[in-house]
């Protein structure tokens, strides 16, 4: 009985074993050029521009002379709007995500609010430019300056600060407040000396990494009427300014090449920060989940 | 717990102020949402007195910055759609073999490794990736074929895809990992290979977390906006061919903003009809995707 199947069900079995290698290595294929792709960004990126970097490239105010450009205006807007956009984001939504999380009870204005913030998350960050332009550009009268950037760039990253946020209060164990209202304490003061201190390096985690998108957004900025072309730092609020992204995107869209690597390298100083940021994100969230272990 | 903390209540002023400020920080959501609605709207309505609904959804010429005027938004939908179904093309294959592998081949070591290199992808500017698609996809594709413009939609839709790739495997292989072990493990015993596992048991089983996650993947493509304004062009012009200048929505709005186009014209006011189209489109697949998740999610207990 076993002698005729096993012929034709081995023949078939080869026949799947052989599609499952072709698959494997497809899977393979795939995650290779996705790392490949990665790779020759960072190539281009660092053979073009690593050349171009120097302290007079970080110091020196754009200019006609590719050579003689630098960065200094976008870097210190950048640091500025993003800056306080992450002080506002942080604030806001560490209050928002505390309502939400300790508060609410999830009663039906919580679930609307919880609804609300997944859509926010979602709508392009363009829209969000509009709305900068509009509200606080145009309606509050703010102009074009480093206050309605950050606001701008704010409400953009609320959302995601607000979901890490409740993420990490969330991962608090109930018996801690527990433990806390048995020993009489008001529930501000569980939030306060229970809460927070335990999920602090979580809601921090989020807050860097909310601002490390805000620090790469260009979209929302220029539609909101960030200058493209800034040969002064911002010395306050009310200034006008550029940021590092903005400046990327001026000197990629002019045609001479001197431009383009100045670019290139305007992205490698980009690139740095973003990457020591989600470092310190990546400590932190190392510590933290050391000491949840303890 | 509420009974301790009950009567104590109306001793403690503070305690209320700070649920109300709590609070105001909370609802601050809602006047984001309203605020974007309102802006849109308000405006749009203004553009639609001057231009009539059926010229907009109906004409496939866009024209405003022109002297003669033309206002239908096919053209620059058609851009959208051909940046976004490119980058699709793109991301779908690739992310959904990498989320399998992730999921189902590699290693705990080797996926513990490969997530957050991939998810470096998704962190990069995408003022970066613009610069990537027009400084060396674009030459390289020229080099290829000789009639492709120096702004095209294909060198944006391949950069676009490999950026929203991310996106698409670490949502899909989140949905994959869900699958309980033991649906596996049934395969497995009944003589499935690896393959058929993955594809006959564990795909469909995570079916409505992967569509999720395309459809998430697709929206953020249409919303961005770098990429296309430096590499796809600023001609709209209604066609599917990807290797001509076109111009997508998000690229038109930035190229409005970067001219000196005076508040208040029907050219400023175009930003905001073609800002509420692209708000209403995403939003839209925001919602199917949730819908999805919730619907069709499978509950194992």
């Amino acid at each position: 009985m076993a002698a005729i199947p096993r012929t034709a069900f081995q023949k078939k079995l080869d026949h799947r074993k052989l599609k499952g290698h072709i698959f494997y290595a497809l899977c393979l294929i795939a995650i290779v050029i996705a790392l490949a792709m990665l790779g020759a960004l960072l190539y281009n990126v660092l053979s073009a521009g690593l050349s171009r970097l120097s302290w007079d490239f970080l110091t020196n105010f754009p200019s006609r002379f590719p050579e003689r450009a630098g960065i200094q205006a976008a870097l210190i807007g950048s640091i500025y709007v993003v800056g306080s956009a992450g002080i506002l984001a942080f604030t806001l939504g560490l209050g928002a995500a505390i309502y939400l999380e300790e508060y609410s009870n999830r009663n039906w204005y919580a679930r609307i609010i919880q609804v609300n913030i997944a859509n926010l998350a979602g709508v392009p960050s363009i829209v969000y430019g509009i709305l900068g332009l509009e509200i606080f550009v145009r309606f509050m009268d703010l102009g074009k300056s480093v206050l309605a950037g950050s606001l701008t760039l704010a409400l953009l990253i609320l959302p995601i600060v607000i979901i890490a946020a409740q993420e990490a209060i969330r991962a608090v164990p109930p018996s801690m407040r527990e433990g806390g209202f048995a020993l009489g304490a008001t529930r501000w003061q569980v939030i306060w000396h229970l809460v927070l201190p335990y999920s602090f390096p979580g809601i921090l985690t989020g807050v860097i990494l909310a601002v490390s998108r805000a620090l790469g957004e260009t979209a929302p900025l220029l539609v909101m009427g960030a200058l493209t072309f800034v040969p002064f730092a911002p010395d306050g609020p009310m200034s006008r300014f550029t940021v590092l992204p903005i400046q990327i995107f001026n000197w990629v869209s002019r045609p001479q090449e001197g431009f383009h690597v100045n670019a290139a390298a305007g992205i490698i100083v980009l690139l740095v920060l973003l990457l020591s940021m989600n470092a310190v994100a990546v400590f932190l969230r190392y510590k933290f989940q050391k000491k949840a272990q303890l | 717990m509420e009974q301790v903390a009950g009567p104590k209540w109306k001793k403690h002023l503070p305690e209320s102020v700070i649920k109300l400020v709590l609070f105001s920080c909370a609802t601050l959501s809602i006047f984001t949402t309203v605020g974007i609605v309102s802006v849109l709207l308000f405006e749009a309505i203004l553009f639609f007195q001057e231009v009539s609904i059926f010229e907009f959804l109906g004409s496939t010429k866009w024209t405003p910055l022109f002297s003669s005027k033309s206002f239908g938004i096919w053209p620059l939908i058609t851009g959208t759609m051909l940046t976004s179904i490119g980058a699709m093309i793109v991301a779908l294959p690739l992310g959904l073999l990498s989320a399998i592998y992730l999921a189902e081949y590699a290693p705990n070591r080797v996926r513990r490794v490969l997530k957050p290199v991939l998810e470096v992808l998704a962190g990069i500017p995408t003022v970066v990736y613009g610069f990537f698609a027009l400084l060396y996809v674009t030459p390289i594709l020229r080099q290829i074929s000789g009639d492709i413009s120096v702004f095209n939609a294909l060198s944006a839709s391949i950069v676009m895809g490999i950026m929203i790739l991310p996106m698409v495997s670490s949502l899909s292989e989140d949905a994959m990992q869900a699958v309980p072990r033991s649906l596996r493990e049934a395969a497995y015993a009944l003589g499935a290979t690896k393959l058929e596992v993955a594809s006959k048991v564990v795909v469909p089983a995570a079916l409505s977390g992967i569509m999720a996650a395309f459809i998430l993947a697709a929206s953020r493509a249409i919303g961005e906006t770098m990429i296309v304004a430096i590499a796809a062009g600023q001609n709209p012009t209604f066609t599917f061919n990807p290797l001509v200048p076109i111009e997508t929505m998000t690229a038109y709005i930035v190229q409005v903003s970067l001219g000196d186009t005076p508040t208040g014209t029907i050219e400023f006011k175009t930003i905001f009809a073609v800002g509420l189209s692209l708000f209403v489109i995403t939003l839209g697949m925001n919602l199917l995707s949730q819908y999805l998740v919730r619907r069709y999610r499978e509950v194992y207990e």
